[in-house]
């Protein structure tokens, strides 16, 4: 397909709305806030149209990569600037171009100081993030998904709460130290195999001695991207500090990059490895689960509450992609998406009431149906969502992460589901305590109701949140053409490999070793 | 003296001669003159780099065999032409504001660039030698140039001693070297290491004092202790010329010397390496995490980013001295760009060098403040910006001579480091303001700073100019014909 680059100009779309704010505005304090405002909203809708364009003209059919675009770029070493999405990616593409508008409107009033700076990096993000899940290059990708934290480090810390700088450098070294060990091992496969192209190197999985070591360095960074347990402290602080719309993207999709990584690189790479590592991941997994709830339960921070909840919730996400069957994967992708929509619209809420009342203490308020019925029903909704009550999407992404790990594991599904139950009893506590009972705080009693920002960003995902649980098959259906193209190709790997050494058995031992 | 053809000499005689022309132009004018001989000097500093393009970079040698030009000279002097230009052009309005406008400064700068053009090109341990000393000597008295400051003339002493002592090193390794090869010509002693099987131990020992005294040069770990003072006590304009050029000729010097009198010696001399360089890069970064003096931060991030740069060299292969090269090409530039806004730095007409001064820059001085915050997030590595393809390159070169244990090492401290950049840039965003800085800032230092800005984050676009031109330059060293790491590993695969 040879005709416009269609990844190209979404991602770099927003690139251009943020130097148009950064070099394009000039006049009165308050009318560059204003114009910086109107500018970077008109660009994420802008860029979130294409977004959708995009996916009228994606193909659910074709599990194989579209709109790929291909030119030369570090041509002395052989990178080359490589696009393309398929049915997983797409689908986070989507999310980042709807979560930038809905943070940009969140950010409308609640943001006051060097409003242009801000909208700016949330721009920049957002071009991040949707290059991160196009790149089909191995350093292309590390560009884009290293380069998220520059602008998150100056929207936590200049824009953040109290304690915004120690968060800010706990997020920024934490999730650094994670990468350059990924970019070693990125420097790795590229020696090896001569080729930064990822689809080739998810077709020709390297030497098993290799892929162990590998596969960890991967991991590192993955997996404090997710985060899981034990390397997941960044995200409460970061969450806390943050904020409102920078909880929300984070949370909506900067964690997505960790699992996406896993699907990308991990499985399809390295599959021996992978199936060596696959009971620490459904370990950690649990352990993330069920001691994060336990945590999430004593928080007495809703953002804190909500970001502990987020670790149980990838908790899932890891459990299901490392199931490797094609109900385990696709859970743990629907997972993604779902709590990509639900958390971002409970940070959302969080900030309704925080814009009021500047506390994020659950205790300080209570009863607030009363004066604020229609935020009780949208909060109600997502609370369920996250919860995973049947008929939101919540429900869809556990229910499959389940099913697989019972197809996988029985053990470790058995103690995935008591993570449920704990995952209802700590959102119902927090939203009894929130929304019912009696009205102790007087200021609290005299909060108002969602105003009309504030509805713009919650009713789309709130919408979805339903729509995705009552049709999931808008989006199995894309999904699961390339879900299958993976376990197919990861299964292949396997027998491959195991012939393999079954061959090597009866011949002599000196072929053994690293292969060029 | 047959070989006498002087042609490749073009540019370093011309440059000499404009540098002792300008000196009496100056001497006759008094210091009233320095900023017209500084702007002349940046002419004859172009016109040298003409000169340079005018002349054939094909390898040859003249002088008998004491004179190189090849492609990574040529190249190697191009970029320190480059540096010398910029931190010309940076230093003239420096000079009036610290009221030290004197006219041996610029002459000063000309003749350590004759020097270090010279150091490039040598191909005996006597031009070596020679070159170093008119090198250094010329530094010497630039630390010290501000003679009634205490600082800077400790800085100068500090440097001096310092200096002489690794001189003294060098001069004594190279007597080891000719007593055990017979010769202090480059070739010589190649073709008398091919015979022997293996180097007699006088030789490594000689090497081990030529090394170390070149670590002193390109202030290696542990031979660093006197960057961090000189940085400090030197006047910032000095500092900035230390920052950005002796030490890229430095490594050129230290890279001929390693791959092609003692190409053959690798498995000796990358040990010592890996010592310096692991030592390097864990000072550089731990040390400078206590610093509150932004000039002795800057020269523990160098000795930090001399480490990194010491990698692609350890990696003993085409491929690592071509990331050497980019890196510092990259190195280079960064380094201007914050040297040019350090020097902005003023409140009320005094220079204020202390990080706490950078606090809320953003507010005062938003452009400042921006392009200082892309230069330290490029400074640590982080991409889309030209300091994390520095890096890259570098790292893909220890991959490649299978130095992985090197390679995580690096990484590791590089997150270390990222740590007091982000420092700067927490102190510019995200404390509260303090007074203005002066609003005027020279043209000079807004256009270093604008190219240092344009080439950090325009590098992503186009990689392939400065990383074909790195490649072209390293084919024309005479590498060894192995690494050794590959020899060692097929050795012990035939040994099971």
């Amino acid at each position: 397909m040879v005709d416009f680059p269609l990844l190209t100009t979404l991602t770099f779309l927003p690139l251009i709305g943020a130097l148009l704010i950064i070099f394009g505005i000039s006049g009165k304090p308050e009318d560059v806030s204003n114009n910086a405002r109107h500018m970077a909203l008109f660009t994420s809708l802008f860029a979130l149209a294409f977004g959708l364009f995009l996916y009228m003209r994606f193909d659910p059919e074709i599990a194989d990569f579209q709109f790929v675009e291909q030119t030369g770029w570090f041509r002395q070493l052989g990178i080359e600037y490589h696009m393309g999405v398929d049915g997983i990616s797409v689908f986070f593409v989507l999310l980042a171009v709807l979560l930038t508008p809905i943070c940009i409107l969140a950010s409308w009033n609640s943001i006051k100081t060097r409003v242009r700076e801000y909208m700016a990096c949330f721009l920049i993000l957002e071009t991040l993030m949707i290059g991160t899940f196009c790149a089909l290059d191995t350093v292309l990708f590390y560009v884009f998904f290293e380069a998220v934290l520059i602008p998150m480090f100056i929207i936590i810390g200049v824009w953040g709460g109290p304690r915004r700088v120690y968060s800010a450098y706990k997020f920024f070294l934490y999730t650094l130290l994670g990468s350059v060990l990924m970019l070693l091992a990125l420097l790795v496969l590229y020696v090896q195999t001569g080729s930064t192209n990822m689809i080739t190197l998810m077709e020709n999985p390297v030497a098993r001695d290799l892929q162990f070591m590998l596969w960890l360095a991967f991991f590192a960074s993955f997996a404090v991207k997710m985060p899981m347990w034990p390397v997941h402290t960044w995200l409460p602080d970061a969450h806390v500090e943050a904020p409102t719309a920078g909880s929300v993207i984070l949370a909506g999709v900067l964690l997505k990059m960790g699992g996406y990584g896993f699907l990308r690189f991990s499985i399809p790479m390295l599959p021996e490895a992978t199936e060596f590592f696959t009971p620490m991941v459904f370990w950690l997994s649990i352990i993330a689960i069920i001691y994060t709830s336990l945590v999430a339960l004593v928080q007495e921070d809703m953002k804190k509450l909500i970001a502990y909840s987020s670790v149980a919730h990838m908790g899932f996400v890891t459990l299901g992609l490392f199931t490797l069957n094609q109900q385990g994967v696709e859970g743990g992708i629907y997972q993604m998406l779902s709590h990509g929509l639900i958390s971002a619209a409970l940070f959302l809420c969080v900030g309704v009431v925080y814009d009021r009342l500047h506390t994020r203490e659950i205790s300080r308020y209570g009863g607030i149906v009363k004066n604020m019925p229609r935020y009780a029903t949208v909060f109600m909704i997502l609370m369920l969502g996250s919860v995973g009550l049947p008929g939101t999407s919540g429900f869809v992404g556990e229910f499959l992460a389940l099913l697989g790990a019972y197809r996988a594991d029985t053990v470790v599904a058995v103690f995935a589901t008591t993570g449920m139950v704990l995952g209802a009893t700590y959102m119902l506590m927090l939203y009894r305590r929130v929304v019912f009972g009696p009205q102790n705080n007087d200021d609290a009693a005299k909060m108002k109701d969602l105003d009309i920002y504030e509805k713009l960003t919650l009713v789309p995902l709130v919408v979805l949140v339903i729509w995705l649980g009552v049709f999931p098959t808008t989006i199995t259906k894309a999904i699961s053409p390339s879900v299958e193209r993976l376990i197919v190709q990861y299964e292949n790997a396997l027998t491959l490999a195991k012939e393999n050494a079954a061959a090597l058995e009866g011949a002599p031992k000196q072929e053994e070793g690293i292969t060029p | 003296m047959t070989d006498f053809n002087l042609t490749p000499l073009l540019p370093e005689l011309f440059l000499a001669f404009s540098a002792l022309g300008l000196l009496l132009v100056g001497v006759a004018g008094g210091n009233r003159t320095t900023d017209i001989i500084c702007w002349a000097g940046v002419v004859s500093l172009v016109l040298t780099a003409f000169l340079l393009f005018g002349i054939s970079w094909e390898r040859q040698t003249v002088l008998n065999n004491m004179f190189v030009i090849d492609q990574f000279a040529g190249f190697m002097k191009l970029i320190v032409l480059i540096g010398l230009i910029v931190s010309m052009s940076l230093s003239v309005k420096y000079l009036y504001q610290e009221q030290m406008a004197r006219i041996e400064y610029p002459i000063l700068i000309m003749m350590a660039g004759v020097g270090m053009m010279l150091m490039i090109s040598a191909h005996n341990m006597l031009t070596l030698y020679m070159a170093l000393e008119l090198q250094s000597l010329s530094l010497y008295v630039l630390a010290a140039f501000r003679r009634n400051s205490y600082k800077s003339a400790e800085a100068g002493t500090k440097y001096f001693i310092l200096g002489a002592l690794s001189s003294g090193m060098i001069l004594f390794g190279i007597s080891l070297i000719y007593g055990f090869t017979g010769s202090v010509d480059f070739t010589v002693i190649q073709s008398v290491l091919k015979d022997v099987e293996m180097a007699p131990i006088g030789l490594t020992f000689g090497l081990v004092f030529l090394l170390a005294g070149l670590g002193f040069k390109i202030s290696a770990v542990p031979f660093h202790m006197w960057t961090p003072d000189v940085y400090q006590g030197a006047p910032t304009s000095v500092t900035a010329f230390f920052a950005i050029v002796p030490k890229i000729a430095a490594f050129a010097l230290l890279i001929r010397v390693l791959f092609e009198p003692f190409g053959l010696m690798i498995a000796e001399w990358s040990q010592i390496m890996v010592v310096l360089c692991v030592g390097s890069m864990a000072v550089g970064a731990f040390a400078a995490l206590a610093q509150n003096n932004i000039k002795r931060l800057l020269a523990y991030s160098s000795i930090g980013n001399m480490g990194y740069a010491l990698i692609g060299v350890i990696a003993g292969n085409a491929v690592g001295v071509s990331a050497v090269i980019v890196y510092l090409f990259i190195y280079m530039f960064m380094t201007a760009g914050v040297f040019g806004i350090l020097l902005c730095m003023r409140r009320g007409n005094i220079a204020v060098e202390k990080v706490s001064d950078f606090a809320g820059l953003s507010y005062t001085n938003p452009a400042l403040a921006y392009s200082m915050a892309i230069l330290m997030f490029s400074m640590s590595g982080i991409p889309p910006l030209a300091g994390f393809f520095g890096k890259l390159l570098i790292f893909q070169s220890a991959i490649e001579a299978h130095y992985y244990a090197l390679a995580v090492f690096g990484v590791v401290t590089s997150v270390v480091a990222s740590y007091y950049y982000l420092r700067i840039i927490k102190v510019m965003f995200f404390d509260d303001p303090l007074d203005a800085i002066d609003k005027d800032i020279p043209f000079a230092r807004r256009a270093v700073i604008c190219i240092s800005i344009i080439f950090v984050l325009g590098f992503i676009i186009k990689p392939n100019l400065l990383i074909a031109s790195a490649k072209s330059a390293t084919t024309s060293l005479l590498l060894p014909p192995k690494t050794p790491v590959v020899m060692i590993k097929s050795l012990e695969e035939d040994g099971n």
